[in-house]
């Protein structure tokens, strides 16, 4: 019976050794996750500190590294970010409310926009890539390789997000609220206008700044549907061509450097700009979320 | 109004007809419709990929044969007269997911296993985010890392192996970290949904901490389990930066991962920056390959899906 004794009481020293070997197993998997990424950050730091300054900043790229700048790249992203933004917000919030709202979950067709949306979270980036060159850039569209083009692809990307975001937004917006507003005479849409989406925004403008933070840093896309990599003037509206911040990393990136013209640390220098703005944005979605989270 | 009211009082069913609006409201109608647009778009957007994909892959497969594409060892589609087998192309993509998944799965179970079984609510609640912050960095920053310390440093320096500078181990490998997080944080979730009393039962048998983890709460959180790494697979087969960097573009049919492998994805980011014209040779295999990439990808997430709705455990 000591064997059985032992399962009750104190755990045996084989059982003991083995639990406490399988937990020191589990840290070291989370340690070692955690610890590519510290040393990735620091990694980049070291590389890339010493060229992210004004100047950086304000050149334009060049063929000589150091007189290189992101200027062009970083307003074109700036722009895409905003024609990405003008489509997700009002597309994706009204998908949002008609699925959360208006649709009746048994009727099929709604069931195929609910899978569809899944399906569409799942497709890899370069397939939207592809469908923005065939429609937007090429073929019936025709816009060409233009800051519209882009934005929209990038759009289209991180619509699903916005969507899947905005309807648990919605969800989380108990029924008694609508409820009230009906039975005090308004109609569904103001009772949806005035009520419900109000409660509803923080958590819709965290999901559309993870969604933007998400196409920030996309490039493969981007670089379907033609960014062009050597520019040297900001975009001037939507018509116009342009480069992004993760393009023109990419082609510092791959470019060869030699002893008189080094692109790396440029390439590292940009991507600290990149992580700089991911944090930023990351940053006002969680202060959002914690300073206007409603508690019902 | 009156006459409606009452005969729905003596039906029995008062509240039917005494909530139907008065009259009909035209501007409801209208922003309905106006939703039910926006709700298309998604719609459009899967019709427009399947359209476009399907568009060009049926030109391109006017030029070359199903069975050469299919079967074919040999990709070199920009030479004259070009190659167009496509089997190399798929044996990189399947290389560098299966390194990912290699370092993926034990790491992101491992991850899991601790954050819902072992850490302490406060280490969770600071350990879970840091981890997912590896999902939230743009994939071309892993990509300069597997190229300019990865491969170097720790393959090349600390390893001691003799890869080529591009190469599908360091590709494979930082991919593995990139979708740990995804499958960590779904694993997670899933085991932190078994509930409570299981483990409890467990415990009253006399099994150890060990026993419940592994033969208690991962079995009946393995839907999720799965459902994770598959979703995870998916990711790696359509991750397209890492691989265009750091895995290199020389497509090869063989298994060396010390050396260049060109993935589906790198082709075809590789061939679209060289800006093909319209109607050309390489525009259409752009679209043969991303159609062969879109089929892949949509059968894994039609796996992960029906794996989710069979084997689903419901508690109470």
């Amino acid at each position: 019976m000591s064997a059985h004794q032992d399962a009750i009481g104190r755990p045996s020293g084989s059982r003991r050794v083995k639990d406490a070997a399988f937990r020191m197993g589990l840290v070291a998997c989370l340690a070692l996750a955690v610890g590519l990424l510290a040393v990735l950050l620091v990694d980049v730091a070291i590389d890339g500190v010493g060229t992210l300054n004004w100047d950086f900043i304000n050149n334009f790229t060049s063929i000589s590294a150091d007189k290189a700048g992101i200027q062009a790249a970083l307003w074109g992203t700036i722009w895409l970010m905003g024609v990405c933004a003008l489509f997700i917000v009002p597309v994706g919030v009204a998908t949002a409310i008609y699925l959360e709202e208006y649709a009746d979950p048994r009727r099929w067709w709604n069931r195929l926009i609910e899978l569809n949306i899944q399906n569409l979270a799942a497709v890899p980036s370069i397939v939207y890539g592809i469908l923005g060159l065939a429609f937007l850039v090429r073929g019936p569209i025709g816009l060409g390789n233009v800051v519209l083009a882009g934005g929209l692809t990038l759009g289209l990307l991180v619509l699903p997000m916005v969507i899947i975001a905005g309807r648990e937004a919605l969800r989380a917006v108990p029924p008694s609220i609508r409820e009230g507003s009906m039975a005090l005479g308004a109609t569904q849409w103001q009772t949806i206008w005035r009520q419900v989406l109000p409660a509803a925004v923080p958590g819709i403008a965290t999901g559309v700044i993870l969604a933007l933070s998400r196409a920030i840093g996309e490039t493969a896309p981007l670089i379907v549907v033609g960014a062009v990599s050597v520019i040297a003037f900001n975009p001037t509206g939507v018509d116009s061509q342009f480069t992004a911040m993760p393009i023109q990393i990419f082609d510092w990136i791959s470019r060869a450097s030699n002893d008189i013209n080094d692109y790396k640390p440029l390439a590292a220098a940009g991507i600290l700009l990149l992580i700089i703005l991911l944090l930023a944005m990351n940053s006002v979605a969680i202060w959002l979320r914690n300073r206007y989270e409603q508690k019902w | 109004m009156e006459a409606a009211s009452t005969a729905a009082a003596a039906s029995g069913r008062p509240e039917a007809p005494s909530l139907r609006a008065a009259r009909r409201r035209y501007g409801e109608l209208v922003i309905r419709g106006f939703l039910v647009l926006a709700a298309l778009i998604s719609l459009l957007t899967t019709t427009g990929i399947v359209y476009a994909l399907l568009k060009e892959t049926v030109v391109f497969f006017g030029d070359v044969g199903v069975r050469d594409y299919l079967f074919g060892t040999k990709w070199s589609p920009l030479f004259e007269p070009g190659s167009f087998g496509v089997l190399p192309l798929i044996a990189g993509t399947f290389a560098t997911t299966a390194i990912a998944l290699v370092v993926a799965i034990p790491l992101g179970l491992g991850a899991a296993v601790y954050l819902s079984e072992y850490a302490r609510p406060r280490v969770r609640k600071t350990l879970k985010p840091i981890l997912e912050l590896l999902a939230g960095i743009p994939t071309i920053v892993f990509g300069y890392f597997a190229l300019t310390f990865f491969t170097p440093e720790i393959l090349r320096g600390f390893f001691n192996l003799h890869v080529s500078i591009f190469n599908a181990l360091a590709a494979g490998i930082i991919i593995g970290f990139l979708i740990i997080p995804i499958v960590a944080s779904i694993s997670e979730d899933s085991m932190r949904s078994v509930p409570q009393a299981l483990r409890e039962g467990a415990f009253g048998l006399g099994a150890s901490k060990l026993q419940v983890t592994v033969r208690v709460v991962f079995p009946a959180a393995l839907s999720g389990i799965v459902a994770s790494v598959v979703l995870a697979m998916s990711r790696a087969v359509g991750e397209t930066m890492v691989v265009l960097i750091a895995g290199g573009q020389q497509p090869q049919w063989g298994v060396d991962v010390g050396k260049s492998m060109e993935t589906l994805t790198a082709f075809i980011a590789a061939t679209a920056k060289g800006d093909a014209p319209t109607g050309s040779i390489e525009y259409k295999t752009l679209f043969a390959v991303g159609t062969t990439l879109f089929v892949i990808t949509l059968v894994i997430n039609m796996i992960s899906i029906r794996f989710v709705r069979k084997y689903r455990q419901v508690y109470e």
